[in-house]
Parts: structure tokens; C-alpha cells; sequence
């Protein structure tokens, strides 16, 4: 492969806990999820999942080995700059849905938009339309307590791609939906990696959903037990040679964010 | 950012409208205490001041005998004035006129077939120049009257009251003691003064009368006199008290043996007690205000825990832990500040009703309202930081999976 991976494991280690407490979370875990990519995650719990999960998000950094995002070492970031990271590059979608409460969805969505310092009326237009694509238009004066838990998760979903990330972080999307609603879910995340070409990474319990990727990774006991490409859907998976600039991503605002997020990772460095 | 933050802040008070209410409650009761308890006490200090120069603050009264702390009676042994050091203070002393001698004692006044005893002072006209004292109706003494003529009187509002009921005493005579005499004139009511005692009830008669006719010697007990306007009060009571010491005969030494008693220092000492009296009151409705400070503080803790997973999706989303601590920090400010303003019309509706019913003046300080403005937006602040920064420190994996 030519260039980065958008993202890379060399080796990570997540140790909790000191002497006979130890406990290895991760143990010396390594893969390479290329740009475009639809990895389920699996695996039982406790294996280590969750931790690889939150190491994704930025949420977490590695006790031992690397994690490079788009090339960039993130295990040598500040706790700004992991949020700037996170600003920037990553969406986020939760199990529990996680919306502000008594908030309308409109503002759910905008959420992220306002931490991007996206002026206001760029930022309702690019809600408006992150909600329509998950088929919530007309919904955004509701509440999460006035929506179905299938539409919560809907307005997760278009909080998580309003920005635009280069990678879609789901924590079981399905988790609390019962089986038609699944499958909503899903087909709304097979859309958005095949034709936005969305990178996303997903941790489920249930192998059907793990189906719908282009991909499986499956823990166990901290590590990668079994990594498998699924033949029959094509995604964008595949060869994906420029990993800087899938096709439809506003490429203004992305080059823009990638520059700002750049050089506040290299004055990081030229600090520390 | 500040600008966002500070709507994103707004917009979370507005939607909890009830615990905003009750979180500031706190600060518009402290503030309000403060700006009303202080606002009464410097309405009353006024009212204070300006009793006191209703009496003339640039009054000097002379008697004699020492003033000591205690009970009196120790003045026996000193030597009433004479008439003569009247004249020499009219003479020598450069900074006082109307020098007023003055002489008093109780006395049974009878109209008729009413009767009241009251104060009778023998005295001359300077007296109505030293005190104060405006004629309401009728004229001051003559000189016929004054040099010891036919005996006349001039009367204060309560004694007219009593004796005549409404009618008008002018020209009536009435029976002092055991002297008959014409009242030649009214005086204009002054009301009760700041200590309570009523200075409408008096009976003026010249002190040549007076002292013939009703005291039956020629002492002069006291001497009135006031400060002419530019001079200081001080330099009047030097130039007194060395005259005196002259013609009293009182050796290089010893005590003065009179004494000389500053309406300016009695009205300094009355302000200073409601001074002390309004600081008392203000330091008490900052404990108030504290407390709400610490309501707030109490609110917006409790408020972090409730919205722990607010937080961690805050930050998961990719706010800095800066961003967040800003936003409750901003969201104290505000509520403190929305407080501190509502307890400022508060403040100044009630104490408007507390001087009208307590008849002071009603003064508005500026200096107290920024203060104590300024001090509700820094006890958002105060308050305030050590919940935000408690936000902003935490672990946003923590804080999504609170529940």
C-alpha cells in the first residue's frame, strides 16, 4: 500500500491496573483499516472491544505501541488535540443514543457544527440535510422524548456524519432496536459507507449485523482472534489509492479543518 | 467562542427555567437585602443630618459647670454667666453672633381655666437668630419689652395647642407663674427631634422680665450663640474658652470651669452611629449574599453530576475540556448576574417603601449598586469555577457511560 492507512495499530498495548492486578485489555494488537472500509467489531465482552473502540474514538490512549491516525502518532497527543481530533475527523454514534435531552433534533445535530465554529446559518442548512438523508426531515423541532428509538438513533447517526468525519465510530447502533429497526439502521450505514464513502468502524454483539460490513474483526481475551474480508458486498472498500479525499466530501472544508487540526498538532509537538 | 458559549449557556438556562429560577433566588435575595438595608441606612443617616442641622449645626452653647461623663450635679460649685460676659463675647469674639444669654426654669402657664406647665426661657432676640427659630405669626420682643417693659411672650405650636386648642393666641394674655403677660408672637413648628423630644414646647420671655419677675436673681445660665458661615467652629470655641478662662478667673492649669457644647460634633457623633448601624446591616446582607453564593455553587455541582453524559458527549464530540469549563462558568455568570440585577429592582422597590413608611429620604447610592452588581457576577465567578472546572476534568469515557 502506498501512502498512511487512515488508521494503523503497530503493537498497542492497554494496561489496567499494576502487578498481580494486571489486567492486559488489549494485548498487542495490530490491523490496518484503509479508507472506506466497514468493519464490524466482535467478540464477547471483556475482550477487549470497547477498549480498541475508545482507542479508535481518542478517547483513550495506548499504554504501550502505536496508534497512527492518518500517519499522525495520537498516543503522542495533548488532551486538546485528541479533542480537536475527534472535532475534526471522527463521528461518533453511541448504543444509549446519547442525545441532549429536551433539546431538538435540529440542535442535536448542530451540535458538533458548533464546536467546528461553523457559521449559524451554514450550520442549520447542513443539519437540515444530515437529518433529511437519514429520512428525519420534517422531525427537527422534535425531541428525543417525542422520537421512536429507531428515529433517535437516526438523529445520532446524522449528529455523527453532519461534520462530515473521515471515520464513523458505532458503539452497537442496533443495540436497543428491535429486529425491523435493524435493519433500517444498518441499511442507512451500508448507504452512507458506499455512497458517501464513509469509513466505519462498528462493535456489535450479533453476527447479522456484522454481515452488512465489508469486514469482521473478532476479540478475544485482547486479541484479534479472527480478521476476515467478506466476498460478496464490494463497498467502497476495496483498493481506495487516495485516502485524503473521498469523492464526496466537501473538499473545501475538509482541506480546511485537516490544515487547522495539522498545525495545532505540530505546535504540540514543537511545544512539548 | 466566548459568543457561542455564552448562547449555548443561555439556551441551557432556558430549558431548565425552574432550577435557573431557584438557583439565582439565592443571589436576589442577597442582593436585594444588601441594596435595601443599605439604602434605608443612608436614608436615615440623612434624616439623621439634616435633624440636626434643623437645631443649627453651627450652633454654640455655652453653660457652666463641667459636662463629665455620669451622672450631673457636679456644676454646683461654678459660677453662673453675667450679662457682662455677654457683652464681652459680643465684643471680643470675632467669629460668633447672635450672642444669645438665656436663662430657664419650669413654670405653670394658665388660659383660663387650662393649665400646662412648660419650659419658660428668659432671653433676647439674638436667641431666635442662634436657634434657628422662625416666627410663624406675630413679631419678636421690642425694645421697650426687652429693657424690662410691659412683660410679653413668645410661644411655641405645642403650647399654643395646648392652651388655645386652634384658636389664635396672638394678642391673648396669659398667666406664667405668678406673671401675667401678652403673647406677641408664634413660632414655625419644627417637629420632634432625632432624639424624641418635642421642640415646639417652650414659653420665650425677655430676660430681663424673666429674671425679675419669675427667677428672682440675675444669673445668666446659658449663652447661645452661632458660628458665623467661613468660620471654623473650632477657632470660635478657642477664642471662647480663652476669654472665659479670663474673665472666670480660672488659674493657668486648672479645669475650665463651663462649658461649650458643638452642635457639629453632636451631628458628626449621630452619624457616625447610623454609619456603624448601616454597615452592621450591609455586613449581615452579605452574609445573605454569600449564601446565595453558595446556592449557586450547590445548583451547579449537582448540576454537573446531572449531566455527566451531557459532558461526555460534549466531549466526545470534540469539545476541549476549556470549552466546557467556559460553558458553565458562563452559565454561573449569567444566573448570578440575572440574579444580582433582579435583586437590584428588588432592592430598590423595598427600601423605596421602607423610607416612605419610615419617613427618611430616599437615597440611591450608585456606589453600592455597582458594588453590589459587581459582586454577584464575581460570586458567579467564584462560585462557579469549581463546578466547571469538575465538568471539564472529566474522563469523557466515564461520563458517557454514567448513568
Amino acid at each position: 500500500m502506498t501512502g498512511p492507512a487512515l488508521i494503523e495499530f503497530r503493537d498497542v498495548f492497554k494496561i489496567y491496573g499494576a502487578g498481580d492486578t494486571e489486567v492486559r485489555a488489549l494485548d498487542g494488537v495490530s490491523f490496518r483499516i484503509e479508507q472506506g472500509e466497514f468493519v464490524a467489531v466482535m467478540g464477547p465482552s471483556g475482550s477487549g472491544k470497547s477498549t480498541c473502540m475508545n482507542m479508535l474514538g481518542c478517547l483513550d490512549r495506548p499504554t504501550n505501541g502505536m496508534y497512527l491516525f492518518r500517519g499522525v502518532n495520537v498516543r503522542q497527543l495533548d488532551l486538546d488535540q485528541l479533542a480537536l481530533l475527534r472535532r475534526h475527523y471522527l463521528g461518533f454514534v453511541f448504543q444509549g443514543f446519547n442525545l441532549l435531552a429536551r433539546t431538538s433534533a435540529l440542535e442535536n445535530v448542530e451540535l458538533p457544527l458548533v464546536y467546528r465554529r461553523v457559521p449559524a446559518a451554514e450550520r442549520r442548512a447542513r443539519a437540515r440535510r444530515a437529518l433529511a438523508d437519514v429520512g428525519l426531515a420534517g422531525r427537527e423541532r422534535h425531541t428525543p422524548a417525542e422520537l421512536s428509538g429507531g428515529q433517535q438513533q437516526r438523529v445520532a447517526i446524522a449528529r455523527a456524519i453532519a461534520t462530515e468525519p473521515s471515520l464513523l465510530l458505532a458503539d452497537e447502533p442496533t443495540g436497543n432496536l428491535d429486529s425491523s429497526r435493524k435493519k433500517e439502521i444498518m441499511e442507512l450505514l451500508v448507504e452512507l459507507n458506499q455512497r458517501r464513502g464513509i469509513t466505519i468502524v462498528m462493535v456489535t454483539h450479533d453476527p447479522e449485523m456484522a454481515e452488512f460490513g465489508t469486514r469482521s474483526i473478532e476479540f478475544w481475551d485482547g486479541r484479534i482472534a479472527l480478521d476476515r474480508r467478506h466476498e460478496k458486498t464490494g463497498g467502497a472498500a476495496a483498493p481506495v489509492e487516495e485516502p485524503s479525499s473521498p469523492p464526496s466530501l466537501g473538499p473545501s472544508s475538509q482541506a480546511a479543518s485537516s490544515r487547522r487540526w495539522r498545525r495545532s498538532t505540530q505546535d504540540g509537538e514543537a511545544g512539548s | 467562542m466566548l459568543w457561542v458559549t455564552f448562547l449555548m449557556a443561555l439556551r441551557e438556562i432556558r430549558r431548565n427555567k425552574m432550577r435557573s429560577i431557584l438557583t439565582s433566588l439565592g443571589i436576589v435575595i442577597g442582593v436585594g437585602a444588601v441594596i435595601a438595608l443599605v439604602s434605608v441606612g443612608q436614608g436615615a443617616t440623612a434624616k439623621v443630618t439634616s435633624d440636626v442641622s434643623k437645631l443649627g449645626s453651627n450652633m454654640l452653647t455655652l453653660i457652666p459647670g463641667v459636662m463629665r461623663r455620669g451622672p450631673p450635679g457636679g456644676g454646683g460649685s461654678s459660677p453662673p454667666f453675667e450679662l457682662a460676659d455677654v457683652v464681652a463675647i459680643r465684643r471680643d469674639v470675632t467669629t460668633v453672633e447672635n450672642v444669645a444669654p438665656s436663662a430657664g426654669s419650669q413654670a405653670l402657664c394658665v388660659v383660663g381655666n387650662t393649665n400646662y406647665t412648660t419650659m419658660i426661657t428668659g432671653t433676647t432676640n439674638e436667641y431666635f437668630g442662634a436657634r434657628g427659630l422662625k416666627l410663624a405669626s406675630g413679631r419678636k420682643f421690642s425694645d421697650g419689652e426687652l429693657a424690662g417693659g410691659s412683660p410679653a411672650c413668645v410661644i411655641g405650636p405645642t403650647v399654643a395647642t395646648k392652651l388655645f386648642g386652634g384658636g389664635d393666641p396672638l394678642g391673648q394674655t396669659m398667666r406664667v407663674g405668678k406673671l401675667t403677660c401678652q403673647i406677641v408672637g408664634l413660632v414655625e413648628s419644627k417637629g420632634q427631634s432625632t432624639m424624641g423630644s418635642d421642640q415646639d414646647d417652650f414659653v420665650l420671655m425677655p430676660l430681663r422680665v424673666f429674671q425679675r419677675r419669675i427667677a428672682g436673681n440675675f444669673y445668666v445660665n446659658q449663652i447661645t450663640m452661632s458660628v458665623i458661615a467661613g468660620h471654623s467652629t473650632d477657632k470660635a470655641k478657642s477664642q471662647l474658652t480663652s476669654l472665659l478662662r479670663e474673665r472666670r478667673r480660672v488659674d493657668y492649669g486648672k479645669e475650665d470651669n463651663f462649658s461649650i457644647m458643638d452642635m457639629s460634633e453632636f451631628s458628626a457623633s449621630m452619624s457616625s452611629v447610623t454609619g456603624a448601624l448601616t454597615a452592621l446591616l450591609a455586613a449581615i446582607a452579605g452574609v445573605s449574599l454569600l449564601v446565595g453564593g453558595i446556592g449557586i455553587m450547590n445548583i451547579m455541582l449537582v448540576s454537573v453530576t446531572e449531566r455527566t453524559r451531557e459532558i461526555g458527549i460534549r466531549l466526545a464530540i470534540g469539545a476541549r475540556g476549556f470549552e466546557v469549563l467556559l460553558q458553565f462558568l458562563v452559565e454561573a455568570v449569567v444566573l448570578s448576574t440575572f440574579g444580582g440585577l433582579l435583586g437590584m429592582a428588588f432592592g430598590l422597590l423595598g427600601s423605596y417603601a421602607a423610607t416612605r413608611a419610615l419617613g427618611f429620604p430616599f437615597v440611591v447610592s450608585p456606589v453600592i449598586m455597582v458594588v453590589a452588581f459587581a459582586f454577584s457576577a464575581a460570586v458567579g465567578v467564584a462560585f462557579g469555577f469549581f463546578p466547571a472546572r469538575k465538568a471539564a476534568r472529566l474522563n469523557p469515557i466515564d461520563a458517557l457511560r454514567h448513568e
